[in-house]
């Protein structure tokens, strides 16, 4: 292996790393809102990326649909709701939310998909059919059991993967899709060779990193759920509530997820079920960071990132081996250098 | 005056043991009502059920509409706000952060007043400015206590329930939080206060309730329940403090 060749792997793998570092802030990101360990990140990679490519060509994405199932589903669970808690006056809303919403998203998606928009109105789409999806997700499969404890929550994650990886297959077939680079654009910087669509990848990574620090540092629904992460009591008791810290936090890995898919849907050839093994290296990274920390979550998985790249040109056969292998010896090294933190009280 | 809480015939249980029982109690607008009694009486249950923290049976009326199904998050944008014995601050955010959150649901209302409502609370308490950089969780027990009541005030409650504000304070700083409370009335804010320095709780007081074994024992004007001899010999010692309220 010579110069050339490891720096090429040093930018193949801090392109993947920089969407790894993503999946797992909002992996982190949802575990410490809602205790959920978010497996169905995976699924947001996908959907994201193969409604882009059903765009691309043409084609009314199969998420739209789902989009207005799960809409109607949500207005089935929450009027009940309403109506048990003689809460009448919510009902125009939900109607709005949850029916008029996606039907307005689902005649956009209609209208425009045919018209082979330009790319960053095809990507805008993309994530306006995908990211709802996210708090109604929660909604539907959490909310309900939101007190439950963290394996019982897991066991619900599994199952909406399966749910999800499987409305995939649906809607979208068993296919392949790649969707065309953002940009073609190569620069010779000596040895390095360095592409415009990791430049795109490693930027928006960036950008959106930048963006989600500044959300939770200066907003005030950043920092609602913050406390909310911190004491939940207290949280309700200044009026932030679990359900709404709970969509927020699903509606951020819904963007974060979909975009990820949009970033990489150019780099690799996307399945209904790729986005899981996405989602797990982003995980591999949160664990690094004990699920808690966002800056070591990040590094983490810049270095799952990493050493996929070099793992794929040593051992091409055996690259996914070596990266969830990796989890062990992390796993150990935190047991060793982290210790427990009992809810802390006053 | 109105009524702006009117409970009636609360119960709260937890599993099979009953905390509270059928308690009746109302606090009229404007007024300062304490409710005292020994430990594990059942005065912290009772306020977490009136915040709608814990499932409670009975009726629950707040400015004149049943709040009983209402979510807590509900009521606080209605203007009921509990000081919990707990305090639950966000340790590991600023003290200017927790005021913050305080008034969350007026940020949601996009309440133009907030940064005034700040000042105030800074100078209420100038040891919060000072320390407005610290994480609330490296406060003293003291400036705890102060930030509790401080974010408490950034949400403007209507009624605002106190549970042992001056638990664990230096005799000086309970002076102070006495003070703040009486001030607050002033100001058209309704106090539930439960305490176990009964015998100022009952000096700032207007009403008391005296709850024992999760039920109201004696209930009067806090004049007359401070030369109450059961009261006298139960929760002011007996050097009565009897004459200290006169009104
Ligand atoms: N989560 C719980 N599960 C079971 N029992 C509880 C729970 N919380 C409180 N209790 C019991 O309910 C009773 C009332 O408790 P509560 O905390 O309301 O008393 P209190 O009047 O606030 O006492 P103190 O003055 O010591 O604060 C006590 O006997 C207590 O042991
Ligand atoms: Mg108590």
């Amino acid at each position: 292996m010579n110069a050339q060749i490891a720096i090429f792997l040093v930018q193949d793998g801090l392109t993947n790393g920089a969407i790894y570092a993503l999946l797992a802030l909002a992996l982190v990101l949802v575990f410490a809102v809602t205790r959920v360990i978010f497996i169905p990140q995976g699924e947001f990679v996908t959907y994201g990326a193969l409604t882009l490519a059903s765009l691309q060509l043409g084609k009314l994405p199969g998420t739209a649909w789902l989009l207005l199932a799960a809409g109607i589903a949500v207005t089935a669970v929450e009027l009940a709701q309403a109506l048990r808690l003689g809460a009448a006056e919510r009902i125009p809303g939900i109607l709005f939310k949850y029916v008029i919403f996606p039907a307005a998203v689902m005649g956009l998606a209609w209208w425009a998909a045919p018209l082979k928009l330009a790319l960053t109105l095809q990507v805008l789409l993309t994530l306006i059919v995908v990211v709802p999806l996210g708090p109604m997700v929660y909604r539907l499969a959490y909310q309900p059991l939101a007190n439950a404890s963290v394996l019982v929550l897991l066991i619900i994650s599994v199952a909406v993967h399966f749910a999800m990886t499987g409305l995939g297959l649906v809607f979208f077939g068993a296919e392949g899709s790649r969707t065309p680079a953002f940009s073609d654009a190569h620069w010779n910087l000596g040895v390095l060779t360095v592409s415009g669509q990791s430049l795109w990848v490693m930027g928006t990574s960036l950008a959106l990193i930048v963006g989600l620090f500044l959300f939770f540092e200066h907003t005030i629904y950043g920092k609602a759920l913050r406390a909310t992460a911190i004491n939940r009591v207290g949280a309700r008791l200044v009026g932030v509530s679990p359900a709404m810290a709970g969509k927020l936090s699903f509606t951020l890995a819904a963007l974060i997820g979909a975009l990820s898919g949009i970033l990489i849907a150019p780099i690799t050839t996307i399945y209904y079920d790729s986005g899981f093994l996405v989602g797990l290296k982003g995980f591999v990274g949160a664990i690094v960071g004990g699920l808690v920390s966002y800056p070591i979550a990040a590094a983490g998985a810049l270095l799952v990132g990493l050493l996929e790249a070099y793992a794929s040109f040593w051992a091409s056969a055996y690259k996914e081996v070596i990266v969830f292998t990796l989890i062990i010896p992390v796993l150990i090294w935190r047991s060793f250098t982290t210790h427990h933190i009992e809810d802390e009280e006053e | 005056m109105s009524l702006l809480l009117d409970v009636r015939d609360l119960c709260v249980t937890y599993g099979k043991v009953e905390a509270v029982h059928r308690v009746a109690l109302s606090v009229k607008e404007g007024s300062i009502v304490t409710v005292i009694g020994p430990n594990g009486a059942g005065k912290t249950t009772l306020l977490a059920a009136l915040m709608g923290m814990l499932h409670a049976r009975g009726s629950v009326s707040y400015a004149g509409k049943e709040i009983t199904r209402v979510e807590p998050e509900q009521r606080v944008s209605r203007g009921l706000c509990l000081v919990p014995e707990r305090r639950e601050l966000f340790a590991t955010m600023t003290v200017e952060d927790n005021l913050v959150l305080g008034a969350f649901h007026r940020y949601r209302k996009r309440d133009k007043a907030i940064t005034a409502d700040f000042e105030q609370v800074y100078q209420l308490f100038p040891r919060l400015h000072e320390r407005r950089r610290q994480l609330a969780g490296t406060l003293s027990g003291g400036e705890r206590q102060m930030l509790a009541l401080g974010r408490a005030l950034m949400s403007r409650p209507r009624l605002l329930m106190l549970d042992e504000p001056s638990l664990g304070l230096a005799p000086l700083i309970v002076r102070d939080i006495f003070r703040v409370i009486a001030g607050l009335r002033e100001t058209g804010v309704s106090i539930l206060l439960v305490e176990q320095n009964a015998r100022a709780a009952l000096q700032v007081a207007d009403y008391g309730y005296v709850l024992e074994t999760g039920e109201i024992a004696i209930e009067g004007p806090s004049a007359d329940l401070a030369s109450d001899p059961r009261v006298v010999e139960s929760y002011l010692g007996l050097v009565a403090g009897n004459t200290e309220k006169a009104s």
